[in-house]
C-alpha cells in the first residue's frame, strides 16, 4: 500500500463542543480544501503554549465533512495535551499533520456479508468516518458501540446517520448489559468483517471472537507515539514480522498480523 | 546569501545542517516536508552487522522539554540496508551519512568495511554512545580505551570519513575525543542522548521497558553546548555539534562554541520541515548580522 501524501497543515477551529466531562469534539477547518483522508488515518497536532506537554498528540480522524470542509478529531481529555486541545476557542489555530498511517480497509457494495464496527470508549471515533464511507460505498454498517454507562456513550445520533446502532454498557443503563462481546447480536448475525478500535482488552476480546469465527477482523492501536511518520521507531507493536510502526504499518492492523494470545 | 558550505574529513557539506541518527529514519518518511539534497547530510538510523529487534515497548516517555527513548538500534542490519535501502536513496540526491553501531570493535568494523563499498555514502558515524543496549554500545564510549580500540578497528577497514559520536555519560569527554582522534577519526559528533529515567507513580514502576532511556530535545541544549565548546578547544578535527536544537539561533549557539556541522534530531518530531528552516534561519541570521560565511562564526567565542 502506497502513503498518501503528507501535509503540515494550519487549520482554524470552527467549533468545540463538549460532549461530555471529558470528551470534546473538536472541527477543524481552512479556507484551502483540506487533503484526501481516510478512515482510520489520524493526525498529529502541535500543543502550542503548555509548558507541561513537548510532543505532538496523535488523534484519530473522527470524520471528514467534505461538504463543509471540516476535520472532526473526537479528543479524550486524558493528560496535559488533551486538556490544552480541550479548552481550544473559534478561530484558533491549529498545527497538524496530516493523513498519517493507514486505516481500516473498505469493501465495495459487491461484498455481500455484514460489516460490524465495535468501538469502545473513545475509540468509536474512527468508527464513524469508516462508516460514512462504507455507507458511501454502498455497504450499510452495524454499530456495536459500548461504554461503562449511558452518559460515556458519544455521537450516537451521528452514528445512526450510516448504519444501525447497537449498544452495550457495563452498568445496563443503556442497551445490553455487559460488554460488547456479549451482545446478543453476535449470536443472532454472523458477519464477515469486524473492525475495531477501543482499549486494548475490549479489542483482544473482540480479536478472540473474530478468529474464533473464522471473520476477517482489523483492530486500531494506539501505542505510545513521537513522530508519527515511522521514523522515532518508539511505538513498535510486535507483530508476525517482527516489530513495526503503528504510526507508519498501523495504527490499524487485520489481527492476524499481530501476536495477541487468540 | 552567506556562503554556507562547511568541511568535516574529505566532506564536503553544502550547508552545516545534518539529521541526528533516529530522528530521521532513511531521509524517505521525511520527502513530503523536506528536499532531501537540501541538507548538509542525513544521518540514517543506527545500522548494525546482524538485524536487531530493539527493545520491547514502552521505548519512550515524554519530559519537561525533551523525551526518553530506548529504541535499542531497531534495524534490520547493514546487508538489507546495502541491498534495499541504498538505491533508494540515491535518486534523492541527497548526502547520505551511515550511523554504524555493534557489539565487538570487529562487528564494528565489518559493518564499516560492508559501508565503505557502497560508493556513494560518503562517511560513516561511529556509534560507541548508545545507552540503550546491554552489548558495545555505550559500554565503548565511556573509557579512552574502549573508544580508541573501536576506531582502531574500524579505521583498518574504512577509507572514507569517519566520524565518531561521543556519549555525553562520561566524567571528561573532551578525553575521549582526543582518543578517537588519535585513532584517526575525522571527527566527532555529540552529544548522544543523557541516561535518564521515567517513573509512572499509579502503576509505582519506570516507564521504559528497559528501566533506563536516552534523554533528548531542549533540555540537554545546555548540557551539549557546554560539551561541544570542551571538545572544540580539546581537539583539531572538526565537531559537530547536537542536543536540543530546534531553531536556527540554537544552531548559530552550536557553531559558535566551535561546532563545524550541526544535526537536528529531537525537533523532527515536532516540526518535520525544522532541518530546512534552520537551514534558511541560519541563512537569514548570518546576513542579517553582515557575515559572508558561516566560517566567521564557528568557534567564534573564547
Amino acid at each position: 500500500m502506497n502513503d498518501m501524501k503528507k501535509y503540515v497543515l494550519d487549520l482554524r477551529v470552527n467549533s468545540v463542543t463538549r460532549l461530555h466531562e471529558r470528551y470534546v469534539l473538536i472541527k477543524v477547518t481552512r479556507d484551502e480544501r483540506l487533503p484526501m483522508m481516510m478512515p482510520g488515518q489520524f493526525v498529529e497536532i502541535r500543543i502550542d503554549g503548555e509548558p507541561g506537554t513537548f510532543l505532538r498528540r496523535p488523534i484519530s480522524i473522527n470524520y471528514v465533512d467534505r461538504e463543509n470542509n471540516e476535520l472532526w478529531l473526537l479528543v479524550a481529555v486524558v493528560g496535559n495535551g488533551t486538556r490544552h486541545l480541550s479548552k481550544l476557542h473559534v478561530g484558533d489555530g491549529l498545527n497538524v499533520i496530516a493523513p498519517l498511517g493507514h486505516g481500516f480497509s473498505l469493501p465495495h457494495g459487491e461484498w455481500l456479508s455484514e460489516v460490524l464496527l465495535v468501538g469502545g470508549g473513545v475509540g468509536v471515533a474512527p468508527l464513524l468516518y469508516q462508516g460514512a464511507m462504507l455507507r458511501e460505498n454502498g455497504i450499510k454498517p452495524v454499530f456495536l458501540l459500548g461504554a461503562k454507562t449511558a452518559s460515556d456513550l458519544l455521537m450516537l445520533d451521528e452514528f445512526r446517520k450510516y448504519g444501525e446502532v447497537l449498544v452495550t454498557t457495563e452498568d445496563g443503563s443503556a442497551g445490553e448489559h455487559g460488554f460488547v462481546t456479549q451482545h446478543t447480536v453476535l449470536e443472532k448475525r454472523r458477519f464477515g468483517l469486524i473492525q475495531t478500535c477501543g482499549p486494548t482488552p475490549m479489542m483482544k476480546a473482540v480479536a478472540k471472537y473474530a478468529y474464533s469465527q473464522d471473520i476477517e477482523c482489523e483492530a486500531s492501536l494506539e501505542n505510545m507515539m513521537a513522530c508519527g511518520l515511522g521514523a522515532c521507531l518508539c511505538c513498535v507493536e510486535r507483530t508476525v514480522k517482527g516489530n513495526l510502526c503503528v504510526c507508519k504499518s498501523g495504527p490499524v492492523f487485520n489481527i492476524k498480523r499481530l501476536t495477541w494470545q487468540l | 546569501m552567506a556562503k554556507l558550505d562547511v568541511t568535516i574529513g574529505n566532506l564536503k557539506l553544502k550547508n552545516p545542517v545534518m539529521t541526528a541518527s533516529g530522528t530521521f529514519g532513511y531521509g524517505l518518511e521525511f520527502q513530503d516536508f523536506v528536499p532531501l539534497d537540501g541538507l548538509g547530510a542525513i544521518v540514517v538510523k543506527g545500522t548494525t552487522l546482524s538485524q536487531r529487534e530493539g527493545n520491547d515497548y514502552p521505548r519512550m516517555a515524554e519530559t519537561p522539554m525533551g523525551m526518553l527513548n530506548c529504541v535499542g538500534l531497531q534495524n534490520r542490519g547493514v546487508d538489507y540496508f546495502c541491498r534495499e535501502i541504498y538505491p533508494e536513496l540515491l535518486p534523492t540526491g541527497g548526502t547520505f551519512i551511515v550511523n554504524v553501531s555493534g557489539s565487538s570493535p570487529q562487528d564494528y568494523a565489518e559493518c564499516a568495511a560492508r559501508v565503505d563499498a557502497l560508493e556513494h555514502i560518503p562517511a560513516i558515524e561511529l556509534n560507541i554512545s548508545c545507552p540503550n543496549v546491554k552489548d558495545g554500545g555505550m559500554a565503548f564510549g565511556v573509557t579512552t580505551k574502549g573508544a580508541a580500540s573501536v576506531v582502531r578497528a574500524v579505521r583498518e577497514r574504512y577509507h572514507k570519513t569517519l566520524i565518531v559520536k561521543l556519549s555525553p555519560n562520561v566524567t571528561n569527554i573532551s578525553e575521549i575525543a582526543r582518543a578517537v582522534e588519535a585513532e584517526g577519526a575525522d571527527s566527532v559528533s555529540l552529544i548522544n542522548t543523557l541516561m535518564g529515567m521515567a517513573v509512572d507513580i499509579e502503576r509505582r514502576r519506570r516507564v521504559l521497558s528497559i528501566g533506563t532511556g536516552g534523554l533528548s530535545g531542549p533540555a540537554v541544549k545546555p548540557v551539549a553546548l557546554r560539551m561541544v565548546y570542551q571538545v572544540a578547544k580539546a581537539v583539531k578535527i572538526p565537531v559537530i555539534g547536537l542536543g536540543g536544537i530546534m531553531t536556527a539561533e540554537d544552531a548559530v549557539e552550536f557553531l559558535m562554541c566551535g561546532a563545524t556541522a550541526i544535526e537536528i534530531g529531537t525537533a523532527n518530531f515536532i516540526d518535520p520541515k525544522v532541518t530546512i528552516k534552520v537551514r534558511d534561519g541560519l541563512n537569514k541570521w548570518l546576513d542579517s548580522h553582515g557575515y559572508q560565511s558561516v566560517q566567521e562564526i564557528i568557534g567564534a567565542i573564547e
